[in-house]
């Protein structure tokens, strides 16, 4: 009974955190620019207050645009079921593997590509086309590297792949471990569309890729994308820090053994979001053309690992 | 009779009155009697179907109407299963054409439509059932015949007789190759049964050969890279319902084909037969869904996505011959498993596709998207049926695609078990290139549905459009059901499946091999999935959602505003993005395989080369196969018959003494050599 | 590396806002409908025919000196994601409608600044050809910030009078 509860807060915990760990990598990059900038809850009141606006739809639009948002919220939040935040979720594990992970985002993506042509403007139309170009582009990628982790634990279940690592900790060393997490950071980043592939915060629209497929839209239709897009980097990062180090992860349903699992994560999170503000202070945003470039040496970084397993089994 | 031939009977005679009808009423009768006859045969032949692979009998029977050998029929496993997907598409395509050749009155024969219609869908599913070398043959040829017929339809357009001659003849040098392959595989006997066949196949001697001459064959019917050309070219022109039937089922006989032999009668061979065929189906799934994304001619689009689609097949059915080769038999049979899936998915998707593709054309008469637009609207139901194809066709959860391309991934993950490293290597690279495959066809549908039916239209003919008649609107909402209903039971289809594949070519006993517990988890795969679950969670999260945002009292005014456009004044369609600019960043991305040329002119104004008066730019993608492997070949034997023309003078006596010639020289031989 | 041992030696030097200035005005009362807008505010910047000194303030809001992010305010492209609307400029002819679109895409509540002396009485531009007006006469104005460029902490100020969120109130 107690496993189903945490199996089902699961999720609910990561909706919760997700708008926090954004808000920390804003607070962070903020006080790396030498300004206080907004404390690391802003995104919470951003959320509480686009509930309280109007929506304004255009009269172009059509009933896809009004049930996109839905359809991107609930497959992200679907994914965050089958993701192994605090204990491997059992009973969930076997109606999803990773394969249904990449293409629940890939739903989450036709949706949001399709509301974007629905206005009839020439930056949502941008917005898609780019949006589809960088997801169809991540694809071997993501691929590669599930084979690569899955020919580790002899499954492509997450639970497995997680209680796989657990039990054999030289797993971490190994190259093939170490590219696939490279390879998957570089994707990481392209999917959630943060710097260098895409500015969360740019005003320029040329150089929107995500953000212009939401200019059309605002009020609860905006609340619920961003908070989406917000779950779709915090679940990105889960993953990186619980497929490939998941010590931490609770195997007992002790409340000692939770405590220690949210704190291990929270730790986690933290260390990987001062790296995405590190690199993003850092780095330029590439130019589009380049953008498969940078995917093209992830996906070459994928290929190594999983020819290194294969040569080192 | 036997129930199941009672059936066949019933279904054969359903097509023929439909023909008979059909050719002999007139066009308004022949319509609806073609239809009838049509949609009555193909639920007769779905019973059929199910009846045979349900209770897993074998039904034979040798009708003695063709000399020789006699019209050979044997409904086994496979065969049930192919009638299934011949049936469930012919019923769609047999309605939903009722209300589509409406628009063909006056100028087209209806009567020849809907004979020919029928003619198919009877062929097809005679070939299916097909038990000796003659009965195939013949059927195979008439299926062809038929097809192309069918092809020609709208005449008077020269792109269709261009069409329609370029299918002929690639058609016909298939048919070559397996006429020689069925030649040497019946070591010369043409009255040999397939059982025979069977039987003597280990001893062959020329098995590499007839795997080479069964692959090129049954290829250039299945439309698989190189011998696709004429698939964009031919199912374009032919009318809808007929195109969802030939993308549907018909370039599924050369998968039942090669499946009837390499798996069936040859029983599998050396590992470089699937690797071959692996390799094949990964550069048709790549390259066709490539020159998918630079089509805007819906239904080009379409049938290049029935290349990729038939590649993803060809992965699943390498792979399991690999795995056979390697003694692996569970993966072997989950490879032609979710070959076979993906097989039926594809002909429910695909044909939905195409009957929402002549929806549309329907309404607007034209095919090209740059001037659709704003038919979501216009057009709603259509617009519903065919967002399910496309959301089905892009492998999205939980519908059919994914559950096939699900199963497609776990074989090839299974490719880990191979002995040799440098062979198992081959398995992550196709994983890579199939996932890439996948990521580009949501790419492309997203182009396809968003230009076709979203925003404003583009063009007079969009503004106007309506929904089509309530038969067009039934035949799809056929096919939609059952891409949904398939996409949620894969743990039902997959026992099936292997009971249907069970004692084909050393395969083991399906239904020991694959017992599939409910979620979809199979023995010495991977991983585990449950679609109607996934189904389930999504529904409720959906649900959930509006409920929370009611609860925690979201404002939930909307406001309809203008589109924001940086405050423009008033909004017009060229706004909007293009399809072309849409699939922009792909086509520059894969420039090296494209190779568009570009043609930019730029006119000046006399007096200053700084003002510029016009600007032209054209860019044209031609596929390459066209140019470097079939031009060549065509001039060569344009060459050839050049040089050879001098034998026919055009004189009658020459003619004579030619025959003359070649008598005294046969008896010459017979005297000498008896 | 060089960038981030600056980085630490500069440290943060953004600087406290002030209270009162002379240069906010209050057109309306702001206080009912800015409520829900809490502590989160998105502000879209529309030049409606400025000679851009304002704006050049403007830019100096976002800079770590006086940095308008610390109030929970951000700059947005759209303006369906805006709250609030920030105007320069005396409103031009060809921008009268843009401006007026802008207001409408804007959803609902929302709150207007006019930002220097060309929003107030069309300044040094008054009485030419190509200006339709003041910016109150296109759309309805919450708080006008008077200077010729106003500086940006009055501009700051400004902003947060139009919130009722004004420091030492």
């Amino acid at each position: 009974m107690s496993e189903w509860l945490v199996e089902v807060f699961q999720p609910f915990l990561a909706l919760a955190l997700a708008p926090g760990l954004v808000g920390f990598i804003r607070w962070v990059k903020a006080r790396l620019q030498s300004r206080s900038g907004p404390p690391p809850w802003q995104p919470y009141r951003e959320l509480r207050k686009l509930f309280r606006k109007e929506a304004v739809v255009s009269g172009n639009a059509s009933w896809l645009f009004r049930f996109a948002p839905y359809v991107l919220f609930a497959s992200t939040l679907a994914i965050a079921f089958l993701v192994p935040l605090l204990v491997v979720p059992r009973h969930f594990d076997m109606v999803g593997d990773l394969f249904v992970v990449v293409y629940l985002l890939l739903l989450g993506t036709f949706w949001l590509a399709l509301a974007g042509l629905d206005v009839g403007s020439a930056f949502g139309g941008m917005g898609s086309s780019r949006a589809v170009t960088v997801a169809a582009l991540s694809e071997p990628t993501i691929a590669t590297a599930i084979f690569s982790l899955a020919l580790g634990a002899g499954s492509t279940n997450l639970g497995a792949i997680v209680m796989a690592t657990m039990s054999e900790p030289s797993t971490v060393l190994t190259p093939g471990h170490l590219l696939a997490f490279a390879a998957l950071a570089i994707v990481t980043i392209a999917e959630a569309g943060r710097l260098p592939v895409d500015n969360p915060a740019t005003h320029l629209e040329l150089t929107m890729i995500h953000e212009a497929m939401i200019l059309e839209y605002s009020g609860r239709y905006l609340a619920l994308l961003q908070c989406g897009s917000w779950l779709k980097l915090f679940v990105f990062f889960s993953l990186l820090a619980n497929l490939f180090f998941p010590w931490g992860v609770a195997t007992t349903l002790t409340l000692g053994a939770l405590a220690w699992a949210v704190v291990t994560l929270l730790l986690k999170l933290v260390l990987l979001a001062v790296a995405l503000a590190v690199l993003e202070t850092r780095v330029a945003k590439l130019r589009l053309f380049r953008v498969p470039e940078l995917l093209s040496t992830s996906f070459l970084l994928a290929l190594l690992a999983i020819t290194s397993s294969f040569l080192l089994r | 009779m036997t129930p199941p031939g009672v059936l066949v009977a019933g279904a054969v005679v359903c097509y023929l009155a439909g023909a008979l009808a059909a050719f002999l009423s007139n066009d308004r009768w022949g319509r609806a009697l073609g239809a009838l006859g049509a949609g009555s045969g193909a639920l007769v032949s779905l019973g059929l179907g199910i009846a045979a692979l349900t209770t897993g009998s074998v039904f034979t029977a040798v009708l003695g109407v063709l000399p020789l050998t006699g019209l050979a029929l044997r409904i086994d496993g496979l065969s049930a299963f192919f009638l299934i997907v011949v049936a469930l598409v012919g019923v769609a395509s047999a309605v939903f054409g009722y209300g589509y050749s409406a628009s063909y009155q006056g100028r087209y024969s209806l009567r020849r439509l809907g004979a020919l219609f029928n003619l198919l869908l009877l062929t097809l599913t005679l070939q299916v059932m097909a038990d000796n070398v003659l009965t195939f043959l013949l059927l195979w040829e008439a299926m062809s015949l038929v097809a192309y017929l069918l092809v020609l339809t709208e005449h008077d357009e020269l792109a269709t007789i261009r069409a329609a001659n370029w299918y002929i003849a690639i058609t016909h040098v298939g048919f070559a190759a397996l006429l020689a392959m069925f030649f040497l595989l019946s070591a010369g006997d043409p009255a040999a049964a397939f059982d025979s066949l069977r039987a003597n196949a280990p001893a062959l001697a020329h098995r590499n050969m007839i795997f080479l001459l069964a692959l090129f064959g049954f290829s250039a019917k299945a439309g698989l890279i190189p011998l696709h050309i004429w698939l964009p070219m031919a199912h374009p022109v032919a009318p809808s319902h007929v195109s969802a039937l030939m993308s549907g089922v018909v370039i599924k006989m050369g998968v039942y084909g090669f499946c009837r032999v390499v798996l069936d009668l040859l029983g599998g061979g050396p590992a470089w037969w699937g690797g071959l065929v692996l390799a094949l189906g990964v550069a048709s799934a790549v390259f066709g869904v490539l020159y998918a994304l630079m089509e805007h001619d819906l239904k080009r689009l379409l049938a290049y996505h029935s290349v990729e689609n038939i590649g993803i097949i060809f992965i699943g059915i390498g792979a399991g011959l690999m795995f056979q080769s390697y003694g692996l038999m569970t993966l072997a049979v989950l490879g032609f498993v979710a070959g076979l899936y993906h097989t039926i998915n594809h002909a429910c998707f695909k044909g939905l596709l195409f009957l929402g593709a002549g929806s549309v054309l329907h309404a607007t008469r034209t095919r090209n998207m740059e001037e659709m637009g704003g038919l979501i609207k216009r057009m709603p139901r259509t617009a519903l049926a065919f967002l399910i194809g496309a959301a089905s066709i892009s492998a999205l959860p939980p519908l059919n695609g994914f559950a096939s391309e699900w199963l497609v991934f776990q074989t090839l993950l299974g490719g880990s078990q191979i002995p040799q490293p440098s062979v198992a290597l081959i398995m992550p690279i196709a994983v890579a290139l199939l996932a890439l495959t996948g990521g580009l066809a949501m790419a492309c549908f997203v182009k396809a549905f968003g230009i076709t039916f979203l925003a404003i239209p583009r063009s007079r003919a969009a503004e106007e459009a309506h929904e089509s008649p309530a038969s067009m609107q039934v035949g799809m909402g056929i096919l939609a059901l059952a891409c949904v209903g398939l996409g949620l039971i894969p743990f039902f289809v997959v026992p099936v499946l292997g009971r249907a594949l069970a004692g084909l070519g050393r395969l083991p006993s399906g239904a020991a091999t694959l017992t599939v517990s409910f979620p979809l988890s199979i023995p010495g795969t991977f991983g585990s999935m449950s679609s109607p679950l996934l189904a389930a969670g999504l529904l409720l999260l959906l649900g959930l959602v509006p409920l929370a945002l009611w609860l925690i009292g979201a404002n939930r005014r909307i406001r309809i505003g203008d589109t924001w456009g940086c405050g423009r004044i008033g909004q017009t369609p060229r706004m909007q993005y293009t399809a072309t600019a849409f699939a922009e960043p792909l086509r520059r991305v894969f420039a090296e395989l494209y190779r568009p040329t570009q043609d930019l002119s730029i006119d000046f104004h006399p007096e200053s080369k700084y003002f510029v008066q016009s600007i032209e730019y054209q860019t044209e993608i031609h596929p390459w196969f066209e140019k470097l492997l079939y031009q060549p070949l065509i001039r060569l034997f344009r060459q050839i018959a050049d040089r050879v023309r001098w034998i026919q003078a055009g004189w009658l006596g020459l003619y004579l003494t030619y025959m003359l010639v070649g008598l005294v020289a046969l008896l010459a031989l017979a005297w000498w050599a008896p | 590396m060089q960038l981030f041992s600056k980085i630490l030696r500069v440290g943060v030097v953004t600087e406290p806002l002030g209270g009162e200035s002379e240069a906010v005005e209050l057109a309306r009362r702001v206080e009912m409908k800015t409520r829900a807008l809490g502590r989160s505010v998105a502000i879209r910047e529309v030049d409606a025919g400025s000679c851009n000194g304002c704006e050049i303030e403007i830019t100096g809001l976002t800079s770590p000196v006086y940095d308008l992010e610390r109030f929970g305010l951000h700059f947005v492209a759209s303006p369906r994601h805006a709250d609030l609307l920030l105007v320069t400029g005396p409103v031009t002819r060809n921008m009268e409608v843009p401006l007026r679109k802008t207001y409408e895409a804007t959803p609902d509540p929302k709150v207007v600044v006019a930002v220097g002396d060309c929003a107030k009485s069309c300044g040094v531009f008054k009485g030419s050809y190509a200006v339709a007006g003041s910016v109150d006469a296109v759309i309805p104005v919450d708080v006008f910030v008077h200077g010729c460029p106003p500086e940006p902490a009055d501009i700051l100020r400004g902003i947060l009078a139009a919130l009722d969120r004004l420091p030492g109130k």
